[in-house]
């Protein structure tokens, strides 16, 4: 059970927060799913729904209406959903199960722009309520590119499909990029609020979604060893690594002009941070962590000078683990002037009495040397070491790493008398906790939580707008920046990023982690 | 596999350690120790199950058997993680008088600092939590189905029950109980009595009817079928049952006033199933104590 999860006591006499057996199942419902054919539907919506499924988390009724511009029937939707399934579930494809599931797929084609398909969709939707007893509780799943918000926003509004009652809800499920800037965001929140509730809008971050994410609380404020460390007193600095080692692959229309500090470091490398260094919250229910987080993006400083405390670069050709490789601005479908950043670096502090003086570096590319994700806490050295000069000269400080993905785990890093030398000498040595070691059952797609979730109603995991524009706040001055001076540095794909990132720390006398 | 004859508890710790250390994992991310305690008949399946439920909850499966006869020594068979998953075996056989001194035995063999289960796959002491073994597991599991007559072994269960005490009975209804609760979230009229179909001496169905009896505060009816197992459980409401049947399979089908049937997966489990089930956490299952506590026989 996620350390995340608030349970409150329903009225259901059958059930009891004593009894730990019973999973927690969503009450009838159904998803609309729009954007059937796009890769995140394909690969993570439809496989995610039906592991739940598999796994007996919806109910058994559970419906699936898909939108499109397509000239198909039910039976061809529901052939998509079965490809998809087979090709990219991670539990066993079972044939009754899938039975099951598929007499609640539906579909329903029309354009997006098209009033009289969302009206047809509000008759299949109510045709589920009273066919398949979906009791009025539907997901409306935005699974397309945000400039179509409004104008599905709209729609559903216009055919009542976002009316909610006492007895039934209707939530909306948005997927990042939630806006380009700050401004931006807040164009889109509104938009989205015209028309859903705060409570009713889901908008999904993947990464809040792994069990090695949430762990981070589980670490920090259930132990009792790791948390009088966690302060300026004892840690050096923070480093937080978002690493790929693919290019843009077929992305270059969403990509360029984004960049990696929007896709990543605004909200996945920011949330990370957050999770790291927020407060104990007052409980682990949604509005008590989101107030803990919000406090600590609020304290998050940018250095004065952002010319000398940041870095980017964009990917040149080169080999990537031994296979050649082109560089971005080669890549097709990219503009070959364009300044679009592949990797970014930056450096934040974080201006309260726990974090105060502690730099912490965020940095995030593509075609680095491996995939990786990671939040190191680096230590400081000790004050005095009793030992001679050259007993300490392999020891480097003390770490203590999450390992996010892959290899879902902990390192700590700390120094160890080597064995049978004729001199005392101490050396670096790593303990290693596998999640995957320990428990084995653990490792549910991030998507097949969030989805429950959205479905329970249950959203600490999911950033709100205060999050959002905050990290949009942090974020902009960055970029307004990096428009006005000069252009991203090159690197040699299948390393570790520019020059510029390591100048960056050597600044500040410190040198990343090679992850 | 590894065979170590007329052996000692240590001999057989170091001769894990040994192992892992020769197939390149020293380092174990075990999360508990599991003792079976059974006898030549029931060990096998028993083990198996246990190192399948060790694919979900990595740990040390420590199978003891008492034989009889003259020469008192301990006879052990090691397994070490490999293609059957990621836990470790030591099938431990104690010949003669040791055979009544097998906690001398268990003991070294404990990870520390870690829980510690004890399974008797059949023939659980009165008092489990008092067994020479038995007090060393936070949690103790026992099966009441394999027992010669397991509504009578009910009886002696609730006499004997300690808190951390569970049995594979009460496992086995948790996709019935699952599936009832599903149905109740959906606001329901007062149910006003119930009823649980269920073949002669089943102890689950006992222990269902307890449940819901004290969830629902109704009279719960047991009524005989001809099973297998638990076939259905009715209840009544003003307007109308809800019903949740299972007469044959895995296939259970639920109806209930003014909504359409539906079928409802409710799979007879393997015991390895079972078993990482009740893995799943080793707190008290106070629900289970509090129904044990309520059965009338």
């Amino acid at each position: 059970m996620s350390p995340l999860r608030h349970l409150t006591s329903p009225a259901n006499p059958l059930r009891n927060p004593l009894d730990q057996r019973l999973p927690h199942v969503a009450g009838p419902c159904g998803m609309v799913l729009f954007g059937v054919t796009g890769d995140l539907s394909r690969k993570k919506v439809m496989p995610a729904i039906y592991d739940l499924y598999n796994r007996g988390l919806l109910p058994p009724r559970f419906a699936l209406t898909g939108f499109a511009r397509r000239d198909w029937e039910t039976q061809d939707f529901a052939q998509i959903v079965h490809d998809s399934v087979r090709e990219h579930s991670r539990t066993p494809f079972n044939e009754d199960t899938w039975k099951q599931m598929a007499e609640g797929i539906r579909f329903v084609a029309g354009d997006l722009g098209d009033a009289d398909a969302y009206i047809r969709l509000a008759e299949t939707v109510r045709d589920l309520d009273r066919d398949r007893g979906t009791g009025g509780n539907h997901a409306f799943y935005l699974s397309i590119p945000p400039g179509l918000f409004p104008v599905v926003l709209q729609h559903l509004k216009g055919a009542g499909l976002a009316d909610d009652s006492a007895n039934s809800w209707r939530r909306v499920v948005i997927e990042k990029p939630f806006g380009h800037d700050l401004a931006s965001a807040q164009e889109l929140n509104r938009i989205v609020n015209e028309v859903f509730a705060t409570t009713s809008v889901f908008r999904i971050d993947h990464y809040l979604g792994k069990e090695t994410v949430q762990n981070i609380l589980a670490v920090r404020f259930a132990n009792s060893m790791y948390e009088p460390l966690w302060n300026s007193n004892y840690v050096d600095n923070v480093q937080i690594t978002m690493a790929e080692d693919i290019g843009i692959g077929g992305r270059a229309s969403y990509y360029d002009g984004i960049g990696a500090a929007r896709d990543v470091i605004q909200n996945h490398l920011l949330q990370l941070l957050a999770l790291t260094t927020m407060e104990e919250p007052l409980s682990f229910n949604a509005d008590d962590v989101r107030a803990e987080k919000v406090k600590v993006l609020r304290a998050i400083q940018l250095p004065r000078e952002l010319g000398k405390h940041t870095s980017r670069g964009q990917y040149s050709a080169g080999y990537q683990g031994g296979i050649p490789v082109k560089g971005y601005l080669e890549e097709e479908g990219i503009n070959p002037e364009s300044l679009t950043e592949t990797f970014a670096a930056m450096r934040v502090d974080i201006d309260n009495r726990r974090w105060a003086g502690v730099p912490f570096y965020l940095r995030t590319g593509k075609r680095l040397g491996r995939r990786v994700t990671e939040v190191a806490v680096v230590f400081k050295r000790a004050p005095h070491l009793p030992f001679t000069k050259t007993a300490v000269q392999e020891l480097g400080n003390n770490a203590f790493v999450f390992r996010i993905q892959p290899d879902e785990g902990i390192t700590v890093r700390f120094g160890s008398k080597v064995p049978n030398t004729s001199d005392f000498q101490v050396r670096d040595v790593t303990m290693d906790f596998g999640y995957g070691d320990s428990f084995v059952d653990a490792s549910p797609e991030a998507y097949e939580r969030l989805i429950l979730d959205v479905l329970l109603g249950d959203p600490p995991l999911f950033p709100q707008n205060a999050e959002v524009d905050l990290a949009w706040d942090i974020l902009d001055p960055v970029l307004e920046y990096w428009a006005t001076h000069g252009k991203p540095d090159q690197y040699v794909s299948g390393g570790w990023g520019p020059h510029s990132s390591y100048e960056m720390l050597a600044r500040d006398g410190r040198v990343w982690r090679r992850p | 596999m590894i065979r170590l004859e007329d052996t000692s508890g240590s001999a057989v710790a170091a001769a894990i350690a040994e192992e892992r250390r020769r197939i390149g994992s020293p380092a174990t991310g075990m999360v508990l120790t599991m003792l079976v305690l059974a006898d030549e008949e029931s060990q096998s399946d028993a083990t198996s199950a246990a190192v399948s439920a060790a694919r979900q909850h990595p740990m040390r499966i420590l199978t003891l058997i008492p034989r009889s006869g003259k020469e008192t020594r301990l006879d052990a068979e090691i397994a070490v993680a490999g293609e059957d998953g990621p836990g470790e075996v030591a099938v431990l056989r104690l010949r003669g008088e040791l055979a009544n001194f097998g906690n001398s035995v268990a003991v070294p063999l404990l990870l520390p600092d870690t829980p510690v289960v004890a399974f008797w796959p059949h023939n659980a002491p009165p008092v489990p939590a008092d067994d020479l073994i038995g007090r060393h597991a936070q949690r103790r599991i026992t099966d009441l189905a394999a027992e010669p007559d397991p509504v009578a072994a009910l009886a002696r269960r609730k006499a004997g029950y300690r808190p951390g005490d569970t049995d594979l009975a009460w496992t086995r209804l948790t996709p019935w109980r699952s599936a009832l609760a599903g149905a109740l979230d959906q606001p329901l009229g007062q149910v006003t009595s119930a009823s649980v179909f269920a073949e002669d001496s089943n102890a689950s169905a006992v222990l269902l009817a307890t449940w819901l009896n004290k969830c629902l505060h109704v009279t719960v009816d047991l009524v005989s079928s001809s099973g297998p197992g638990i076939t259905e459980v009715r209840l009544e409401t003003h307007e109308g049952a809800l019903t949740l049947s299972r007469p044959v399979g895995d296939k259970a089908m639920l109806s209930r006033p003014g909504a359409p049937d539906s079928s409802v997966a409710l799979p007879r489990r393997e015991l390895a199933s079972l078993l990482a089930e009740d893995l799943r956490r080793l707190d008290t299952d106070e629900v289970y104590g509090e129904v044990i506590a309520s059965v009338s026989i």
